[in-house]
C-alpha cells in the first residue's frame, strides 16, 4: 500500500464512523499532498470547524459578546468553539498545541457530545510532534511526506456513509479476533486501552467497507497497520529468542505467542510492512516505553500563561488587547449622569477614559542544564559522586518547579540524555543509566548543552548550564583526539556561551584544580568552582550558593 | 448526549473505584486524587460517579444547594423556601475557567439591564455539598490552584471584589485527575487530597479484552447495555446509603487508635490529617463492608490509599510510595 492510499483508506473509515474512531493525525506540512487531502476531508458527513493552537480558552469556550449585549442590554453569551453540535476539528500545526489547549480538546473529544479530530502535524523533527494526549484520541495516523506528485489520486467517499456505519456495528466478531488485537496491542508495547478499542471499530467498519457479516484477517490487518503502527514502543519478541523481555512478561512469553500463531504473524507484517524500515531499527533498541514517554514535556510551551494582573487605565493602542469586562464596569456608574446629557442614546455611553486593558504577569522558568563528564577519567574516580550531586539538586529544582535537561558527553559523542523537562522521574532514572569510560569530548558536550540553552530561550525559558568537568578537554569537535585542537574547540564554544549571555557554572572535579578549566570558566563568563575531593553535598550547596547570587 | 459509562461497568481498577466508594460514603474524607497513565479509565470512573451517587435534599432555589432555608446565604435573596431531592452535583472546573467564573463575580446582566450590584455564583456555590472535579489538575493554573486551596481548607468562599462582599459555604469534595508525565503536583494541593490512586492500564489480557468488550456494547448496543449495568449500579448506590447509616454506629476501639497513631508516626507523614483521613477511611470501609468494629484488616486495606501521597516526599524515589507504605504497614502490623 503506497502511503496515499493508507491515507485514503484512512480517510474513508473515518467517513464512515467519525464518532468512534475519534479522528486522524495527518503529518505534513503544506503542500499538494495535503491539500489534495484537505479538500477531500471536506466531504466527510459532520461539519467542519478549524481552530489555531493558539486560540485562547475564551474562544473556545465562549465568552460574552459584547456587541450583542450592548445593544440588546441582556447578557448575550457568544457560543464557544467547542460548544458546536458534533463536528470535525480541523487543527492545523499541531504540534504547536500547548497543554492547555490538548487537555481542553481531550475532555471535548471525551464528553460524547461526539466531536472528531482532524490534526495536521507539521513538526520538521522527529522530536517534534503532536502531545500524546490528543494523538492518543486520535484513531488513524498517516504520513504524507513521502506522497509522489504522481501517486496523488482523487479521494472518492462512498455515498451511503450512514448504511455502512450502521452496518458496521452489526459485524460479528470472534472471540479469537478479539483477543488477537488486544494481545497484538500488549505486545507492541501499547499501553493504552484506546488503541485496541479504536483497532476493532476500523477493522468492523473496513468489513463493512468491502461488505461482510464477519470480521476476516484482512480487515484485522487493515486495521492494526493503521492504528497501531504508529504506535507501538517495541517488536515483539520472537518466541525462540532467549533475551528476557523488559517489561510485561507476563503477557508476551512464548506460550502466549502459541495461542495464536497465524493471524499475529499476519496482523504483524502489516504492521512491518507499513512502518518505514529506519523506524524498525529505531524500535528494536528502544527499550519499552521509552519512546512515548518523554512525550509532552519536550513539547510543552515553557511559559506558564500569566496570572492575570487588574486590568490598567489605557487609551486605545495596537498591541494592547482591551479588557472588556472591565471597561464596561468603569463605564456603568456613570451610566446615569451620561444619559442626562444624552437622552435620546441607548445602551450605554463609553468615554476613552473608561478603556481599560489586559495584563498579565508571565514568569519566565528556569532551565537547569546539565552537561556530565562521563568519560573514562570520572567513571573511575567519581562519576557516582558527579550523579550525587546532580541528584541533589534535582530534589532542589523540584522545590523551585524548575525544568531540567541532561546531557552526558563521553568517547566521542555527546548525548542528550533528557530534553528539558519537569518530571523528576524520567530525569533520575536516565541519570542512574548514564554509562561511564572513553575519552572527554568536553568541546560537544557543551556545544549540545547550548543548542538547548538556545531552543529553550525561544520557547521563554531562562537557562543556566552546570557543566560539571573532571580533566581537561581531549577529543575535537571534528572527533579526532588531538589536545590542542580539541582545547581551542572548547573555548570557541565558551565564548560563544559569553555571547550569547547564558548563565553558566564550571564544576571542576579533578583532583587538583585544572586550569584549562578555570580558563575556560573565564572565557565562558561563569563561576568556576573546584572541587577536590567533590563529596555530592559540597557541590549541591556550591551550586545552590552561586545561583542564589 | 449520552448517558456516562456505568460505574459498575468499569473492569478492574479496584483501588481507584474503592476510593471513590469510599468518599461517597463520607465525603469529609476529603476527595480522591487519580494518577496515571492515557487511556486508564481516570476520566470514565469520575464521570461515571454521577450517576452513582445517591441524591441530595436542597432548598429548590438555593444557589449553593443549601438543606435548610436558614443556610441559605442572605444576597440569594430566596422567596420560595420549597426543598426538593436533586442529583448530588459533580462539577467540572474546565482547565481554563477564569477566576470570575470560579469564585463567582459581579453579575454583569444585572449591572447593564437593571443598574443593580448583584452576585453572580461561580463554580464553588455549584459545587457546595457535591463534587469538583479537575481533569488535569497538574496543568492548572497556579492562581486557581491557590484559590481552590483556600476554599478546599476553610469551606467557605469568600468574595471580595468589585465593591461586593460576599461569603457562601462551599464544601465538596475535590476529584483531580491526571498524568505524572506532564507535570507533577505543588505538595500543599496533594495534602488536600484525601485519598489517592495510581492506575495502570491492565496488564491481564483478559481484562483487556474486556474492557475493548464492554465498550464496544457500550457504542454500539446502548440501552441494552446500560439497562443491565444501570441496575448493578443501583445495587451499589443502595450499598452506600446502608454503609452510610452503618456508619454511625460503628465502634471504633482504642486499640485500632493505636494502631493508626503508630502507623503515621512510623511513616513520618506530615501533621495529623493523614491520621485523621485513615481513621475515616478504614471506617467508611468497615461500613461498606457491613461490619460493626474497626479492625487492622479494615486499617490495612485503606492505608495505601490514605497515606502514600503524604509521605515526606522524596521527589526522586522510584518505587513509588505505596511500596514504601506496605513495607511499614507489615512492619507495624506484624510486630
Amino acid at each position: 500500500m503506497t502511503p496515499w492510499e493508507r491515507a485514503t483508506l484512512a480517510l474513508t473509515l473515518l467517513a464512515i464512523d467519525p464518532q468512534n474512531l475519534g479522528g486522524m493525525i495527518v503529518r505534513a506540512r503544506i503542500g499538494p499532498a495535503r491539500r489534495a487531502f484537505e479538500a477531500a476531508a471536506t466531504a466527510l458527513p459532520i461539519p467542519s470547524v478549524r481552530l489555531h493552537p493558539h486560540m485562547t480558552a475564551q474562544v473556545l469556550d465562549g465568552e460574552i459578546d459584547l456587541s450583542a449585549t450592548l445593544s440588546s442590554g441582556t447578557l448575550v453569551q457568544q457560543r464557544g468553539l467547542l460548544d458546536r453540535p458534533p463536528s470535525l476539528i480541523v487543527l492545523p500545526m499541531a504540534e504547536r498545541v500547548d497543554p492547555y489547549m490538548c487537555a481542553r480538546l481531550g475532555q471535548a473529544l471525551d464528553s460524547g457530545r461526539s466531536h472528531a479530530i482532524l490534526a495536521f502535524d507539521e513538526g520538521a523533527e522527529d522530536s517534534e510532534a503532536l502531545p500524546m494526549g490528543l494523538s492518543d484520541r486520535a484513531a488513524f495516523h498517516v504520513a504524507l511526506e513521502t506522497v509522489a506528485l504522481g501517486e496523488l489520486a482523487p479521494i472518492t467517499l462512498p455515498e451511503d456513509l450512514a448504511i455502512l456505519r450502521r452496518r458496521a456495528r452489526k459485524i460479528r466478531v470472534s472471540a479469537q479476533m478479539l483477543e488477537d488485537l488486544v494481545g497484538l496491542a500488549v505486545s507492541l508495547g501499547i499501553s493504552s486501552l484506546r488503541a485496541p478499542s479504536f483497532a476493532l471499530c476500523a477493522a468492523q467498519t473496513h468489513a463493512a467497507l468491502k461488505g461482510r457479516d464477519e470480521l476476516i484477517n484482512e480487515d484485522v490487518s487493515a486495521s492494526v497497520a493503521l492504528v497501531y503502527a504508529h504506535r507501538a514502543t517495541r517488536l515483539p519478541q520472537e518466541p525462540e529468542s532467549d533475551t528476557v523481555p523488559l517489561e510485561d512478561s507476563a503477557a508476551d512469553t512464548p506460550d502466549q505467542t502459541d495461542s495464536f500463531p497465524a493471524p499475529n504473524d499476519v496482523m504483524l507484517d502489516a504492521i512491518k510492512a507499513s512502518l518505514p524500515p529506519d523506524v524498525l531499527a529505531h524500535l528494536s533498541t528502544t527499550p519499552t516505553r521509552g519512546a512515548s514517554g518523554s512525550g509532552s514535556g519536550t513539547k510543552r510551551i515553557g511559559n506558564r500563561k500569566g496570572r492575570p494582573l487588574p486590568a490598567r487605565h489605557g487609551g486605545r493602542t495596537n498591541t494592547a488587547r482591551i479588557d472588556l469586562i472591565a471597561t464596561l464596569r468603569a463605564a456603568i456608574p456613570w451610566q446615569t449622569l451620561r444619559k442626562r446629557s444624552d437622552p435620546a442614546r441607548l445602551g450605554p455611553i463609553f468615554r476613552q477614559s473608561d478603556l481599560r486593558q489586559k495584563r498579565y504577569e508571565t514568569l519566565s522558568d528556569r532551565l537547569l542544564i546539565f552537561a556530565v563528564d562521563a568519560s573514562g577519567s570520572a567513571a573511575m574516580s567519581r562519576l557516582a559522586e558527579a550523579k550525587g550531586a546532580v541528584e541533589l539538586l534535582l530534589g532542589q529544582a523540584y522545590a523551585r518547579r524548575d525544568h531540567v535537561a541532561l546531557v552526558s558527553y563521553r568517547g566521542t559523542d555527546a548525548e542528550v540524555l533528557l530534553a528539558p523537562t519537569r518530571s523528576l522521574v524520567q530525569t533520575k532514572r536516565r541519570l542512574a543509566a548514564i554509562p561511564g569510560g572513553g575519552a572527554t569530548p568536553l568541546a560537544m558536550g557543551l556545544s549540545r548543552a547550548v543548542e538547548i540553552a538556545h531552543t529553550a530561550t525561544q520557547k521563554g525559558l531562562t537557562p543556566t548550564v552546570v557543566l560539571l568537568a573532571d580533566g581537561r578537554a581531549n577529543i575535537a569537535l571534528n572527533g579526532d583526539a588531538d589536545r590542542a585542537q580539541a582545547n581551542m574547540d572548547a573555548q570557541a564554544i565558551a565564548a560563544k556561551v559569553a555571547a550569547a549571555g547564558i548563565e553558566a557554572l564550571v564544576i571542576d572535579t579533578t583532583i587538583r584544580p585544572e586550569k584549562t578549566l578555570q580558563h575556560l570558566a573565564q572565557t565562558m563568563d561563569a563561576t568556576y568552582i573546584p572541587l577536590p575531593r567533590a563529596d555530592a553535598r559540597r557541590v549541591s550547596s556550591a551550586i545552590s550558593n552561586s545561583l542564589a547570587e | 448526549m449520552k448517558h456516562p459509562f456505568p460505574f459498575s461497568a468499569i473492569v478492574g481498577q479496584e483501588d481507584m473505584k474503592q476510593a471513590m466508594i469510599l468518599t461517597a460514603i463520607d465525603p469529609s474524607i476529603g476527595g480522591v486524587l487519580v494518577f496515571g497513565e492515557r487511556g486508564t479509565g481516570k476520566s470514565t470512573a469520575v464521570r461515571a460517579l454521577a450517576g452513582l451517587l445517591p441524591p441530595i435534599n436542597v432548598v429548590k432555589d438555593c444557589p449553593v444547594n443549601c438543606a435548610q432555608p436558614e443556610d441559605c446565604p442572605d444576597w440569594a435573596d430566596i422567596q420560595d423556601i420549597s426543598t426538593g431531592d436533586i442529583p448530588t452535583p459533580v462539577i467540572d472546573l474546565p482547565l481554563g475557567a477564569s477566576e470570575d467564573r470560579v469564585t463567582g463575580a459581579l453579575d454583569i446582566e444585572k449591572a447593564l439591564s437593571k443598574g443593580e450590584k448583584a452576585f453572580q455564583p461561580g463554580l464553588f456555590a455549584q459545587a457546595n455539598r457535591g463534587y469538583l472535579y479537575i481533569d488535569e489538575v497538574n496543568l492548572l493554573e497556579d492562581h486557581i490552584v491557590d484559590l481552590l486551596l483556600d476554599v478546599a481548607q476553610s469551606g467557605e468562599n469568600v468574595v471580595e471584589r468589585e465593591g461586593l462582599s460576599i461569603r457562601h459555604p462551599a464544601r465538596f469534595v475535590l476529584v483531580g485527575s491526571g498524568n505524572p508525565e506532564e507535570g507533577e503536583l505543588r505538595p500543599q494541593l496533594l495534602d488536600r487530597f484525601g485519598l489517592s490512586v495510581d492506575v495502570t492500564s491492565p496488564t491481564d489480557i483478559d481484562d483487556r479484552v474486556q474492557v475493548i468488550k464492554r465498550r464496544d456494547a457500550y457504542e454500539n448496543d446502548h440501552s441494552a447495555f446500560m439497562l443491565r449495568w444501570q441496575t448493578e449500579d443501583a445495587a451499589l448506590r443502595d450499598r452506600i446509603v446502608t454503609a452510610r447509616q452503618t456508619l454511625k454506629d460503628l465502634k471504633t476501639p482504642d486499640s485500632a487508635l493505636r494502631v493508626v497513631a503508630e502507623l503515621c508516626i512510623n511513616l513520618g507523614s506530615d501533621g495529623l490529617r493523614g491520621e485523621l483521613t485513615l481513621l475515616k477511611a478504614a471506617r467508611a470501609y468497615a461500613a461498606f463492608r457491613d461490619d460493626t468494629v474497626l479492625t487492622t484488616t479494615h486499617i490495612r486495606a485503606t492505608a495505601a490509599l490514605a497515606l502514600r501521597h503524604r509521605l515526606r516526599r522524596d521527589p526522586l524515589d522510584e518505587a513509588g510510595s505505596g511500596a514504601r507504605v506496605e513495607r511499614i504497614l507489615q512492619e507495624t502490623l506484624d510486630a
